[in-house]
């Protein structure tokens, strides 16, 4: 089943490179929400604890704006029946997950980067918790956007609906990773956030469970 | 029959004894009520607004088991009780948002302040919102209630986590909150008998109101179903 | 000479409140051509759709087993061909790109002289490294031949065979359905007096409301 789902992602993959239809967009959307965001601040210093809920913020919003393709597109392209024919829901599922976890990861990367370069507050003091957040925030995050964009694609109605029914789910991810965003920048010792960590495990292992369990019955009409 | 009668009866007494018996320093009849340092004469609030939010919850869980339940069954009556269990939800839901708010604003100064319990029963209100949105732009039958019952269920799923998150996070106003050592948890908070007499008969009684309200929804909606369907 | 049979069992679907068709009670065990007809809007497509798993019905169920052994609903496509004119195969891809991605996805072989073989067959060889997007209507539906076929089905599906097809194009079908009817199962929905003639037994939607 890995190796089906892995060349369902390749295909995603291979189709978004050809049309290039969301990266350009999304690179596009993180650098108008980072500057919209320089341009208020001015020369203000912002203290940590604002910088790491920005950082999110604009995290949540890329996200928003670009994790609901896989599921959309086939949609929009009514291949939806051609990918019923050919694979398991299983399958169909990992494969948009492997997709979207790739770029989570591509579309962070580059947030944090901006965010490293332009904003001061952003000091990373503890950079292992900092990359164990950043692993297991954006995992969280791929897969609840994941399952979401798939009843959206179902539901029919495409753009604003996603952040409204995305917002309550990834609430409790996004507070605890702001939450050890700060402990990253306070270099709190990783014993200190294991709590918060524990939430992040857990809530991944939760999502992705629920997740398998219940795609069957998005993706059967 | 009998039961709206007590319901009557239950819902005349809670509402005269939660308004009018008195708060003094040493209760000594059993229709005082005791003085509870902070909160004064806005104790009395409890009787209403602690019901409200427990009927919110309930009535998310109920939409849950539906939303299951028709997952289950495929039969599109599990649908419409989901359907208004969730609409009761979102009524007393935004009740119990804003008496929360009233008392907030007696008791600590401020209409709202992101107390763990306000950002989760704001968490539910978005929830509720977003559940209803979602109906809304699906027009066929099935599909609406086959997205809406798997939303609920994963909506349902990550509650816990606030329940675990928020006191970490925030700062509890709320008596029972995990920084505030004077209480212990909310129903046990410094009342004596019959303040929790008082209280648990309006618990019982807003539970009673809101089955009952559930029941005659859900059953009208399913007659109206049925009259159109002869036409 | 494969060894699939198809049973019908107390077949309903709704949608909503309205209903489609109900207790369709059918069996198909040995290789023979089965027509669905029906008015425009009776549910053929509906009808095609359960029998392939990808919609499930209100009541009764449809029992795909293979050598005696049931086959199970997520491992249906895998002896399902299917062909019908909303089928949409991947534009920004050729179609010889189509085929490899779907039986990479499909996790099979990708039998390269079986596929020629279809290709030259279906008249699409020499078009087969133009992507989807520049293909008329006809040739996307005889793609779809390919894209049923390729996988080597125990049963064939046709959702309207011959829509969009020129009179060559339906030729080359009805040779392949006999062909292939030999020693396999072909369902065809069509109100097509043709595409009927081929059929041993019709059903028609119409008795079961």
């Amino acid at each position: 089943m890995i190796s089906k789902s892995y060349n369902l992602c390749i295909k995603d993959i291979k189709s978004e490179l050809r049309t290039r239809y969301a990266i350009n967009a999304l690179v596009m959307f993180i650098l108008v929400a980072i500057s919209v965001i320089l341009f208020s601040i001015g020369n203000e210093k912002i203290q940590p604890e604002l910088t790491a809920g920005l950082y999110w913020v604009v995290i949540f919003f890329s996200a928003m704006s670009g994790l609901s393709r896989a599921f959309v597109s086939e949609e929009e392209k009514g291949t939806t029946l051609t990918l019923h024919l050919i694979a398991t829901p299983d399958t169909i599922f990992s494969g948009k997950l492997f997709f979207n976890l790739i770029l989570t990861f591509f579309i962070n990367i580059i947030i944090t980067l901006l965010y490293a370069a332009f904003f001061e507050g952003f000091v990373v003091n503890n950079f292992i918790l900092f990359l164990v957040t950043f692993i297991f925030g954006n995992i969280g995050l791929a897969i609840s956007s994941t399952i979401i964009a798939s009843i959206i694609a179902k539901a029919g109605s495409k753009g604003t609906l996603y952040p409204v029914l995305s917002f309550p789910i990834l609430l409790p991810l996004i507070l605890t990773c702001v939450q050890l965003t700060i402990f990253c920048f306070d270099g709190t010792s990783f014993d200190n956030a294991l709590y918060e960590m524990a939430i992040v495990v857990s809530y991944d292992i939760i999502m992705v469970t629920i997740s398998y369990l219940l795609f069957d019955f998005i993706w059967k009409e | 029959m009998y039961w709206k009668i007590l319901l009557f009866v239950l819902m005349t007494f809670v509402s005269i004894a939660g308004i009018a018996f008195p708060i003094v320093e040493k209760p000594s009849v059993w229709y005082e009520f005791p003085f509870i340092p902070g909160l004064g004469e806005n104790a009395k609030i409890i009787f209403f607004h602690v019901p409200t939010a427990w009927l919110t919850v309930i009535a998310f869980l109920m939409s849950c088991i539906y939303g299951f339940k028709y997952l289950k069954s495929k039969n599109l009556n599990d649908d419409v009780k989901a359907y208004v269990a969730n609409q009761l939800g979102i009524i007393f839901c935004i009740l119990a948002t804003v008496t929360g708010a009233v008392w907030a604003k007696f008791a600590w100064g401020a209409f709202w302040s992101w107390d763990p319990r306000q950002t989760s029963i704001f968490a539910l209100l978005l929830i509720y919102g977003a559940w209803f949105a979602l109906r809304s732009s699906i027009e066929s039958e099935e599909k609406r209630a086959t997205l809406s019952s798997v939303y609920s269920i994963i909506a349902f799923v990550t509650v816990p986590f606030f329940i675990f998150i928020m006191p970490r996070i925030m700062t509890g106003l709320h008596p029972g909150s995990a920084d505030d050592e004077t209480s212990g948890p909310i129903v046990n908070f410094k009342m004596n008998e019959n303040m929790l007499l008082i209280f648990f008969i309006s618990l019982i009684a807003f539970t009673i109101l809101y089955f009952w309200m559930w029941n005659i929804g859900y059953k009208s909606i399913l007659l109206k179903e049925k009259i159109q369907k002869n036409f | 000479m494969s060894n699939y049979s198809l049973e019908i069992k107390n077949l309903t679907k709704n949608f909503g409140r309205r209903l489609i068709f109900r207790d369709i009670n059918y069996l198909v065990s040995s290789a023979s051509i089965v027509g669905i007809s029906g008015n425009n809007g009776s549910g053929k497509s509906t009808f095609m759709k359960i029998i392939a798993g990808v919609l499930s019905p209100n009541k009764g169920e449809v029992i795909h087993s293979l050598n005696g052994k049931k086959v199970i609903n997520d491992k249906l496509f895998n002896h399902i061909g299917f062909v019908s004119p909303y089928l949409v195969l991947y534009e920004e891809f050729s179609a010889e790109e189509n085929l490899i991605i779907f039986s990479k996805i499909r996790g099979i072989n990708y039998d390269s002289d079986y596929i020629k073989l279809l290709f030259e067959k279906m008249n699409l060889f020499n078009r087969r490294r133009d992507a989807v997007k520049t293909y008329s209507s006809g040739m996307k539906q005889r793609l779809k031949y390919l894209f049923a076929l390729m996988h080597k089905p125990e049963l064939l599906l046709l959702d309207e065979p011959t829509s969009n097809l020129d009179n060559e194009g339906k030729e080359t079908v009805y040779n392949l359905v006999n062909e292939y009817s030999k020693d396999q199962i072909v369902i065809i929905a069509s109100n097509e007096e043709q595409d009927l003639k081929l059929c041993g037994d019709i059903i028609y939607l119409e008795n079961y409301k």
